[in-house]
């Protein structure tokens, strides 16, 4: 019956939308009893609990639109009132960021820039790598290998970022700083490299998804003209699935600007402008982390933080909305 | 002198291979590692005593069972919404705009980072209801991160349910809802578990949406109601390797190696769960 997986996406089509009875049951004898007086019959009952349940369900799909508006709310309500003691230049373009300074400054540009730092540094690790991971499993590892790949890379997704931040801090940031010679293993670089770990399971398994999802016969078309594996994988496959590509390159970068808490360990947490990838940055989502405990709840600190958390749900939403774009075009 | 296209191909394959290989190796030593340090520390005592000495001595009893609560508390509220929304996208949604729309949202719910749930979980749990740092409001935080996991895992499961199975119930006359509900759900229950099962390993995972929602720092006692905040594994692993000084690495690898442990029991039942489903398949 495998004809009608194809479609089952679409939902039903309206020709299924019958509520339960063929219409002949709706007439006017419907709940009728034979002396004619109307009474609240079985099937008037499951009418009621059908629409009930219609209604619930309907409502409950709603919820996910309600929780998006109430987050989105909610970082508004806090974040927006830092302006009314604070300057909106002075927070987008302010390059200092000390909230204990007098007076305050919260310049979000030293942490858009950790972001930033440890982000880049994050995909240039983890694209190329992802994607040819992916295209091995997809396309050129053997059965039993491709299986064990794919358990390897869940495992990774499987393991919580604070672990990956202890191990990260324990056994990475030691190895980076007698490498590099520098005075700290807490860097940028560190992070990115436990990042890239972080955002390569994400990665291979939305591009291996494209890649296998690449019709057969465009491959076997390339092949019969006599084009070698590699040149088939490199001028059909990979350009037929771009659009899913590009999606989780996007879903990847996704993960890694909102990352917490491996990010919080391994980056150092000095919220200067970083000048180079070898320093301590700290990343917008780590600075929300480390002070909301210590701050004054409705003080300017506490507001700066919602603010510097509206602006990453700003982020990581433009990010999604593409890549769901990307994915979505792939699928017409 | 150009190289030849098999030369070529043996190159670009031998990258490709090496990648696998340079992805997969870290997995391999991080286990090794957590394995090698974390399983001495490991006991019965470690697993049922609780914390002395300011958390550098004694057991993680509190922070597993404060786990568990709230991996509890998450299921309960996130499995009901979340196979609900996921019945009215596939079973009742017309293609429409509205559709798109919850689609969109759930997409980014997905997306938002882990941090800003617990912002916004501290801005309307904890302050806004007034439930306080509490279990109640952990879990009524995770289970919203969580939502868009088991959403799409439910989803996938009900549409691959055959629509002859839906057809054959609503020839009997049946209606739509106990066609949904006798028939479309208990062939997707295995999927729709599966889903949920890997939602909550990632929830008990969580630090950061639990640090502002539940985690208490120091609490060698369990909680009494949910109203009350507890320890977290994740949490202690964090107070263990960065926030108190002069800890063994014992127990903090111990602590690491309990955690893992558990998501990957977790992840255990739901690759057993798919695997069965997958084997009892009749269409």
């Amino acid at each position: 019956m495998c004809f009608y997986r194809g479609s089952m996406n679409d939902g039903f089509p309206p020709t299924l939308e019958v509520q339960g009875r063929p219409s002949f049951f709706r007439g006017k004898h419907a709940g009728m009893t034979q002396d004619g007086v109307r009474r609240p019959t079985l099937t008037t009952m499951r009418k009621i609990r059908e629409f009930l349940i219609e209604k619930i369900i309907l409502l409950d799909g709603f919820a996910c639109i309600l929780f998006v508006l109430l987050i989105f709310f909610f970082l508004a309500k806090d974040g927006l009132a830092l302006f009314k003691t604070f300057s909106l230049a002075g927070f987008f373009f302010g390059t200092l960021w000390n909230p204990l300074a007098e007076p305050p400054q919260f310049g979000i540009v030293p942490l858009l820039l950790g972001s930033l730092w440890v982000t880049l540094g994050a995909t240039i690790i983890s694209v190329p790598l992802g994607l040819a991971c992916a295209i091995f499993i997809g396309e050129i590892a053997p059965r039993w290998l491709r299986e064990i790949l794919k358990a390897g890379v869940e495992l990774l997704a499987a393991i919580p970022s604070i672990v990956i931040g202890f191990i990260g801090m324990t056994m990475l940031a030691p190895v980076v700083k007698i490498i590099f010679h520098l005075p700290t293993g807490l860097t940028a670089l560190s992070g990115s490299i436990a990042l890239a770990f972080m955002a390569i399971p994400t990665i291979v398994s939305i591009m291996e998804d494209a890649i296998t999802a690449v019709p057969r016969n465009y491959k076997e078309g390339s092949l019969a003209l006599g084009a070698t594996h590699w040149q088939t994988i490199y001028r059909v496959i990979i350009p037929a699935a771009s659009s899913g590509i590009v999606a989780s390159i996007m879903l990847g970068i996704g993960r890694v600007i909102g990352e917490t808490m491996a990010v919080m360990m391994i980056t150092g947490n000095a919220s200067v402008i970083p000048k180079s990838i070898f320093e301590p940055v700290r990343t917008m989502t780590a600075t929300i982390a480390a002070e909301m405990g210590e701050t004054v709840r409705g003080s300017e600190h506490y507001f700066s933080l919602f603010a510097v958390g509206l602006v990453l749900f700003a982020i990581t939403f433009a990010i999604n909305f593409v890549a769901d774009m990307a994915l979505h075009r792939k699928r017409k | 002198m150009r190289i030849s296209s098999k030369t070529a191909q043996k190159i670009a394959f031998s990258f490709l291979g090496l990648a696998a290989v340079i992805v997969i190796v870290p997995v391999i030593v991080i286990f090794a590692i957590l394995i090698q340090k974390g399983l001495p520390a490991i006991n019965w005592q470690f697993l049922t005593a609780m914390p002395r000495m300011g958390m550098r001595a004694g057991g993680i009893f509190p922070a597993i069972m404060g786990t568990i609560y709230l991996v509890l508390g998450t299921i309960v509220v996130a499995l009901p919404i979340g196979v609900l929304a996921a019945i009215y996208l596939v079973e009742y949604a017309r293609r429409n705009w509205w559709t798109r729309m919850i689609e969109v949202a759930i997409v980014n719910l997905a997306g938002v980072p882990s941090v800003v749930y617990g912002l916004f979980g501290m801005g309307l749990f904890v302050i806004f209801l007034k439930f306080g740092a509490s279990i109640l409001s952990g879990s009524l935080t995770l289970s919203i991160m969580i939502l868009p996991v088991i959403i799409t895992a439910s989803k996938e499961a009900l549409s691959s349910v055959p629509r002859s199975f839906r057809e054959a119930s609503l020839a009997l006359g049946v209606s739509k809802w106990q066609t949904i509900r006798y028939v479309v759900l208990p062939n997707a229950l295995p999927g729709i578990l599966t889903g949920t099962i890997l939602g909550i390993s990632r929830a008990a995972g969580e630090t950061a949406p639990i640090l502002f929602t539940v985690a208490a720092f120091y609490l060698p006692r369990l909680p009494k109601s949910i109203f009350d905040q507890c320890m977290a594994l994740p949490y202690h692993l964090y107070v263990l390797s960065t926030q108190v000084p002069n800890v063994s690495q014992k127990v903090q690898y111990g602590t690491a190696l309990v955690l893992v442990g558990l998501v990957f029991i977790l992840n255990f039942f739901a690759v057993v769960i798919r695997s069965y489903m997958r084997s009892k398949k009749q269409w």
